[in-house]
This record gives structure tokens, sequence and C-alpha cells, in this order.
């Protein structure tokens, strides 16, 4: 059999674009790159990188992984137990409280259904506010009305999360479809009714799964506010840091990558639930 | 009950009989669930040491902080003296610049990371299902982690300062967008790859003429995604000594220099939505230009 070698130049002359790069494109490319290249150089220099610094504490961080095995508790495995209980109750209480603040907001949020535009303008900007807000910092802000506690923790992942939740919940009301509202409302239905039958029926099983998805991320962001002081393992978890207890920071890691991954795995049979008994 | 009807009564009757029983059933595991969620709300109010008759007398403080830091030390009202209110500006703003670079050098270090290892993650083109395993737990241990623990952490290991926090955003970004990097390529069209492969070319050459031109759109969209919830995270990295603005924002707290916090607080919310605004913009025109193919 003969092997033909393939006509390269025929093959140049008939696709000329797809054989020779376009070459504004390709200076568009170079030009993105080597901007990035010089932000993240200049960015290196600003923040004071340097081999020295990076080098010392790799060899400090390589030391405290050393120190982390084997991970335990010390003596205070009930502490860290009742604060890792307290975490999660925080995750869980803060995500319910916000889920039902965000319930009536995500209705005035939406296109379409309750209110008029100028509401709708004045919950999402509302919602936006909140959300350019961290969760650490509402933390600290409600220490100062609450006091220190995990009462404040619990607040903090509230308001964090109804501007999470306005945002998501008016988007899922949004693309609810349109045609049980229209047939309830030609059958001499009222809003009130289209709202009843037509759109929570279809959006509760799609909120209830954020929800139970955000429960979830809850969990981690709960670890970390107990660093500022709002209740929960944060607070043990930065004590050990700052006093060098690596054996036990590495418990209370390995304690919260556990109780994470049991949250995971129940909400996501819970979501897997929910959508699969009530989807259409 | 009678309904109107142009089927025979015996039949009306059976099929309702169906649909109360059905109704029933439902309501029944409405009214479970709905106790179960009682007993936890009980359980985690006990946990979490809710006191709402405190709360209740405490919470005007809440509405009086809001209001406080929009007062100045002399009483008046923020706005009738904005100079005085932004007194520290030039400062702040130099913090702010400091968050942005954490947030872009964290957000590009780990998606260089995540670019790399998303390859061994994907289940289309990992080279061996122990190497697949094993990419995507680093992934989930990086990811899981908050950025708060590492930066922690690297305080400690690398000294006060913006380093540490350039770390810790660049290792869960690492976690976050390794695992979408690798959803996005086991999404693609493998047609050019066994392709390019069967014309003899190497894997990284496979990745660079068959992989890379299909994601690299949404690899980018991912990546300012992430870039948007990192200036968030790098506004808070000061809490812990790790560089930005931060830093004066709990000073402040910590202080009572009441009006500076809402200074800083609307320095932040403003700085992150222009760069929600602005890399919505960038990722709807990369989206056009991806469709527009």
């Amino acid at each position: 059999m003969k092997h033909n070698p393939p006509d390269l130049a025929g093959i140049r002359a008939r696709h000329p674009h797809l054989m020779r790069p376009d070459p504004t494109s390709r200076l568009v490319t170079i030009g993105v790159v080597a901007v990035m290249v010089a932000l993240a150089g200049f960015a290196l220099m600003r923040l004071e990188f340097s081999f020295a610094r990076l080098g010392s504490g790799m060899v400090q961080l390589v030391t405290f992984l050393g120190l982390m095995v084997p991970p335990s508790p010390g003596a205070y495995a009930l502490l860290f137990l009742h604060a890792l209980a307290e975490t999660v109750a925080i995750a869980f209480l803060g995500t319910l409280l916000a889920a039902l603040f965000a319930f009536p907001l995500g209705f005035l949020a939406a296109r379409g259904v309750l209110g008029g535009a100028v509401l709708r303008f004045i919950t999402r900007r509302f919602s936006d506010t909140i959300r350019g807000v961290d969760t650490l910092i509402w933390a600290l802000i409600w220490i100062n009305v609450v006091g220190l506690g995990p009462f404040a923790g619990v607040l903090a992942i509230m308001t964090s999360d109804i501007g999470s939740f306005t945002k998501l919940f008016s988007e899922a009301i949004e693309a609810v479809d349109h045609k049980p509202a229209e047939g309830i409302l030609s059958a001499g239905g009222t809003k009130l009714h289209v709202l009843r039958f037509g759109i929570i029926p279809p959006v509760l099983p799609v909120l209830l799964s954020q929800v139970l998805y955000y429960f979830e991320s809850n969990t981690r962001s709960a670890t970390i506010i107990g660093i500022v002081g709002a209740g929960g393992i944060g607070l043990h978890l930065a004590e050990m840091i700052r006093t060098y207890e690596w054996d036990r920071v590495a418990f209370i890691i390995l304690m919260v990558l556990v109780t994470v991954a049991l949250i995971d795995f129940a909400s996501t049979r819970l979501r897997l639930a929910v959508a699969g008994t009530r989807a259409p | 009950m009678a309904i109107p009807s142009h089927l025979p009564q015996i039949q009306v009757a059976s099929l309702l009989a169906l649909y109360d029983g059905d109704v029933r059933a439902r309501r029944r595991t409405l009214w479970l669930a709905l106790g179960v969620l009682a007993f936890c709300i009980l359980v985690a109010g006990q946990v979490s040491e809710i006191d709402l008759p405190k709360f209740l007398t405490n919470f005007h403080s809440f509405p009086n902080y809001i209001l406080r830091i929009f007062f100045l030390e002399s009483g008046a009202v923020v706005f009738s003296d904005v100079a005085e209110w932004f007194w520290g500006l030039k400062k702040w703003l130099l913090h702010i610049g400091d968050t942005l670079l954490i947030a872009y050098l964290g957000t590009l270090i780990g998606a260089l990371g995540a670019f790399y290892l998303s390859f061994s993650a994907a289940a289309n083109l990992a080279k061996s299902p122990t190497r697949r395993f094993i990419a995507r737990r680093i992934l989930e241990f990086c990811r899981t982690v908050p950025e708060l623990v590492f930066a922690l952490i690297f305080v400690v290991a690398f000294g006060l300062g913006p380093v540490p926090g350039v770390l810790a955003i660049a290792i869960h970004t690492f976690g976050a967008l390794g695992k979408l990097f690798a959803e996005v390529v086991e999404n693609i069209d493998m047609k050019p790859v066994e392709g390019i492969l069967a014309g003899g070319a190497t894997r990284w050459q496979a990745i660079r003429f068959a992989v890379v031109p299909q994601v690299l759109s949404n690899f980018a969209s991912y990546g300012l995604l992430r870039f948007e919830i990192n200036v968030r995270g790098a506004s808070v990295m000061g809490f812990v000594g790790a560089g930005g603005i931060g830093q004066e924002l709990i000073e402040a707290v910590r202080k009572f220099y009441y009006s500076d916090i809402s200074a800083i607080l609307l320095l932040i919310i403003g700085t992150v939505i222009l760069i929600d605004l602005g890399t919505e913009h960038i990722r709807r025109r990369l989206l056009s230009a991806e469709t527009g193919r």
C-alpha cells in the first residue's frame, strides 16, 4: 500500500485562516498576558515577597507539619467536641433564620411577582449591600450588640446569608414556568392564589436545595467566626495556633473536615430526596 | 364531596379516595419533617446559648450602633463634614489597593496550580485512577479548610503582613478552581483529543492543542468569579494580621472609632460592587466571544 504524505501546501492555501493565526488576536493575547505578568510582578514587590522570607517560612511550615503528627486533643477532647457542636448549631440556626427572612424578600426582589419596580430596586440594593460585607465583619458588629458568644455568630451568618438568599431566591422565582400562574388567573384566581398554587409549589424544592447547600458551606464559615469571638471551634483553633500546640491544631482541623464531610453527605441525600419526590 | 363530572359517581369516588390518601400521606410526611426540624432548632438553640429575653432587651443597640457609626466624634452627622469623615482616605485607599493586589496574586497563583492539576483530576484525561483520586483529595482538602485558618497558620510561619494572606488565598483558590476546572475538562468534546493523539502527539501537546482551546474561556470566567470572591476574602485577612484593609477595620471596631467604621465599610462595599460589575462585564464578553465563534 502506498503511503500518501498529506498535501500541506494545499491545505495551507485552502484554509489560510486556520493555518496562520490572526495577528491581531495574537497581539491581544500577548498584551493581556504581559499586563497580567507585570501586575503580578508589581504585586510581588509591593507586598514584600522575598525568597528569604518564603524560604524561612517554608522551613517553619515543615517543622509545624512534623509537630502535627500525631493529631491529639490533649486534655481538651470534650471542650473541642462541645465547641464543634456549637459551630454546627450556629451554622444551622443562621442558615434557617436567613432563609425565613429571605423568603418574602426573594418575592419582592423577583420581577413580575409582587410589588413594583421601586420596591424591587430597594430590595436588590439592600441585598447587594449586605452581600458586600463579609460574614466576619457582621460578626464583629453583632458582638457589639449581643456580646461575645455563639449568638453573635448565629446573627452574623443570618445577616450575610439574607443577602445571598434574597438574590438566589429571586432568581429561582423568576425562572419559574408562568403557565400555571396564567391558568390560575384565567380561572378567576387572585394574586395570592397564584402565589400559593402557581409559584410556591415549583420553587420550594429549589429553595430548599439551595438552603441545604448553604448549610454545608456555612459550617465552614462558622468555624472561623470564632476567631473574632463569635462562638464555635474557631476560638480554640486560633488559640491553639497562637500557642504553637500543633497536634491539637491538626486534631481540630481533622474534626472540622470530618464534620463538613458528614454534613455534605447528609445534605446531598436530603437534596436528592427533596428534588426527587417533587420534580415533575 | 360531590364533584360535577362526566364520570360515573363510583369512579369519581374511588379517584377522590386515592387523592385524599395521597394528600394525607404527604401531610403526614410534612408534619414529621416539621417535628424533626423543631427538635433540631430546640437543640441548636440550647447549644448556641440563644437568650431571647437578653436579645430583645439589647436589640435596640443594633440600630443604635448602625446609627452611631454615621456620626462623627463631634456629634455631627458624617455627611455634614465629608473631609473629616474620610480623613484617612489616602491611607485607606492604599490598603484597599493592597487588598486588591492580595486577591489578584492569590487568584493568579491558585489558578495556575489549578490549571496544572485539573487535567489529572478530570476523569477523561487522568493518567490513572490512583492519580485522579490523589489529585481530587488534595483539591478537596485545600478548599474545605477555610482560608482564614491557613492564614492563621501562615502568619505564624511567614510573619505578619500580606505574604501569608496571598498564600492562604492561593491555596483555597487552588482547591476551589481545581474542582471547577476539572469539571469543565470533563465536559469537553473528546474527538479533537483522540484525533491529535492518533496523530502521534504527546499528552501535553494534546492538552495544548485539543483541550485548552475548548476550555480557556470557561477557565477565565471561573477565574474572574473567584477573583470577585477573593476580594471579599482579602478584605478580612487583616483580622488575623495577614494584610489589607481588614487591619484598619478591626482596629476601628475595637477602638470604637465609629465614623471610621462606616467610612472603611463604605470603601469596601464600593470596591466589591465595582469589581463585581467589572468582572461581570468581562465575563459576559468572554461568553459572547465564545458563542460568536
